[in-house]
């Protein structure tokens, strides 16, 4: 951002000033995530940076830590993460079909009593983690569910609807409902209509609600600390346990790949953002 | 004429009218029908276990039906002087049916939440109550321990007679009721929660006025930027906040630890003495840095999205009319960001509010906030209706910022991203 010519010298000094603050605030942002990168190839037991990695010394390097995380005897690790990856996608279904199912009914402009319908739906979301987590224990307890995989499930797709809810709603907010008319006037039915013409193009704002839901799940660890039995274990849970009881430097790998698959994710969400940005400025 | 619009037919011969709002009515139902199972799901998964909690916390028939005989004879008393023998035999029935069905420690637990001494005289008289005769009960269980025959233990058993309690409440709030039965506070030394309660606000908004002055400059470069830089930099936003909330916490555990890389730093530039490196973590500067880190992107965003549909002509407008640049921000681009500042600092503060994973691993003793304390109770002490209590407390006060939020800047106006 050049300044003009013209600017007096005590607004040039105030700009810079301007810009050190907010490089100061990115690097705080963004800093504590590379400190877990570099520290997750460290030879050594430590969590610091060594002598030798100061120096840049290939030796202070290995990949001791990865082979521990896969290899490693009596690690919870893999364990953990088939556990993650089965409940966040089963969880990510159930989610994105309840929530988009409920959010073409809400966008209707017939549905009674839409707001206070629409405060239920989110209501997860605004509610402290710890109070959905107390009161959905409840629940699984009563139902036989607690310690099940089935119950860790059906606690995540309570948490993930309200994005998928969210986001459909955003999509179908721009959405011409003149083109499923057409559709129903040219003898298709709905189920039809929906999955021909509806899908498609609100599927941008599906997608990017299902991947708020995946890592919503993928990442959840209070209602799973209340519900989880030793078999239900996951990923969140096994970093808290290692984070409670003794920093070990093969958390870092794990941390290091978590850190990785956040970028995928991240990239995808921009990709879908993109994309249904420019599908919105054409039918403009 | 008017009779004549008024008959206006469909093709099937009924009125326009009627035929209307039949239609409307399909399209309601048609409509509900989407949203419906959603919403029973959300209604039976969670909207009635909140409402359970709430019974939960007021809950108290478990003494009133372990102690049903004794609190029919203590109807009659006037709870001034020891009961009489009437009373004595009811508690004595009462507890022989307990032991049978080896419940008295329950029972001795719950009477100390009401008072504390139970547990012993409790234990004793169990053994005791083996060799009891027949008849002259009063005597015999006052002879087991003196704190039998103190009327205090007796008015203490009499309070827990009523089904329901809001005892909990009190408690949460460091209160209960006296001998009397006026709501007082405990001593001043033994008032944990409202310490607590205290430090989840302090800490909760301390962290929004901290998210606030770092995200608001960062959100108007974001916005004033040409879209390839800003695309750029808007990464360092979205990559933590696609980031677990624990690889971020652990990263700040190493970063604050005391042999750690920002104790390390200070060192280096001669801010501290190598032998006397400050504590950062497990006390509340951790749970300051660390929840300032995580929540930021909450408070980015919103601004950011605000900021973004803020016309640059209206500054330089103001400034070509004279004002300084600090005039015309002040006076023209900041009153613009309001909305966006109401959105952000109600959801940070809300998210703060509560907050129980970063303060349990960063925040060590002084550190932790009241869902701490729930935590506390669900899965240590096992007292779920205190636990579902204070739940409730926070839910209420969550409800009623929400509230405010909504009155402010609308559920709808929510922006992920």
């Amino acid at each position: 951002m050049a300044l003009p010519k013209y600017t007096e010298p005590h607004y040039r000094i105030w700009h810079y000033i301007y810009l050190t603050i907010c490089g100061a605030v990115f690097f705080f942002l963004i800093a504590p995530l590379f400190v877990i990168f570099p520290l997750s190839f460290n030879a050594e037991e430590f969590l610091s940076f060594s002598d030798g990695m100061k120096r840049l010394d290939p030796d202070a390097f290995s990949l001791r830590w990865y082979k521990d995380m896969i290899y490693g005897t009596k690690n919870p690790w893999g364990l953990a993460a088939k556990n993650s990856f089965i409940i966040a996608i089963f969880a990510t279904i159930g989610s994105v079909i309840l929530g988009t199912v409920a959010a073409l009914g809400l966008s209707s402009r017939h549905m009674p009593y839409k707001g206070l319908i629409m405060a239920v739906l989110i209501s997860p979301m605004i509610v402290p983690l710890i109070i959905s987590g107390v009161a959905i224990f409840f629940f699984m307890a009563k139902a036989g569910l607690a310690a099940t995989h089935t119950g860790i499930v059906l606690a995540h797709i309570i948490l993930g609807t309200p994005f998928v809810v969210i986001t459909v709603t955003a999509t179908l907010s721009g959405f011409d409902h003149s083109v499923t008319r057409a559709a129903a006037s040219l003898g298709s039915d709905p189920v039809n209509t929906f999955m021909k013409i509806t899908l498609p193009l609100i599927l941008p704002g599906v997608i990017s609600g299902g991947l708020f839901a995946f890592v919503t799940s993928f990442d959840e660890v209070v209602v799973v600390l209340f519900l989880a039995g030793l078999e239900n274990t996951t990923i969140p849970i096994q970093m808290w346990t290692g984070l409670r009881e003794q920093l070990s430097p093969t958390i870092l790998a794990v941390a290091t790949c978590l850190i990785i698959l956040s970028t995928l994710i991240l990239v995808t969400a921009e990709l879908l953002r993109r994309r249904s940005e420019r599908l919105r400025g054409i039918n403009r | 004429m008017s009779s004549e619009t008024k008959q206006i037919l469909t093709t099937d011969g009924i009125p326009l009218e009627v035929s209307l709002k039949k239609a409307e009515r399909k399209n309601k139902i048609k409509a509900f029908l989407l949203v419906a199972p959603l919403l029973l799901f959300l209604i039976i998964t969670y909207v009635f276990p909140i409402g359970d909690m709430l019974f939960r916390s007021v809950d108290d028939k478990m003494v009133t039906q372990m102690l049903p005989k004794t609190f029919k004879a203590m109807e009659n008393w006037d709870g001034q002087e020891l009961p009489d023998e009437e009373v004595f035999a009811a508690f004595h029935e009462d507890f022989i049916k307990l032991v049978e069905n080896k419940r008295e420690g329950k029972l001795s637990t719950q009477l100390n939440y009401t008072k504390n001494g139970f547990k012993s005289i409790i234990k004793k008289l169990r053994r005791k109550s083996k060799s009891f005769e027949e008849g002259n009960y009063k005597e015999q269980i006052m002879s087991v321990h003196k704190r039998w025959a103190d009327v205090e233990y007796w008015r203490a058993i009499q309070r827990r007679a009523p089904e329901f309690t809001g005892q909990k409440y009190l408690k949460g709030m460091d209160m209960y009721v006296n001998e009397e039965g006026k709501i007082v506070s405990v001593e001043e030394d033994r008032r944990i929660h409202r310490v607590l309660w205290l430090r989840t606000l302090e800490i909760a908004f301390f962290v929004t006025v901290f998210c606030f002055l770092m995200a608001y400059p960062i959100a108007h470069l974001l916005a004033t930027l040409p879209m390839k830089y800003s695309n750029l930099l808007m990464i360092c936003v979205l990559l933590p906040f696609w980031t677990s909330l624990l690889v971020r916490t652990a990263s700040w555990m190493i970063l604050l630890q005391q042999q750690g890389i920002v104790n390390d730093f200070f060192v280096g530039i001669g801010l501290v003495a190598d032998d006397n490196r400050p504590e950062m973590m497990y006390n509340k500067t951790g749970s300051y840095v660390a929840m300032t880190q995580i929540l930021l992107p909450f408070m980015v965003l919103p601004l950011y999205s605000v900021m973004k549909t803020i016309s640059p002509s209206l500054m330089r407008a103001g400034k070509s009319l004279g004002g300084t640049p600090f005039v015309a921000f002040w006076k023209v681009y900041f009153p613009l960001t309001i909305p966006g500042i109401g959105a952000g600092c109600l959801l940070v503060f809300i998210l703060a509010i509560g907050y129980y994973i970063t303060p349990a691993l960063v925040g060590g003793a002084s550190g932790t906030l009241i869902s701490n304390q729930i935590a506390f109770h669900m899965k240590s002490t096992l007292d779920w209706s205190f636990a579902s209590a204070m739940g409730l407390m926070l839910l209420s006060g969550v409800l009623v910022i929400y509230w405010l939020y909504n009155k402010i800047v609308g559920i709808d106006n929510i922006k992920l991203g």
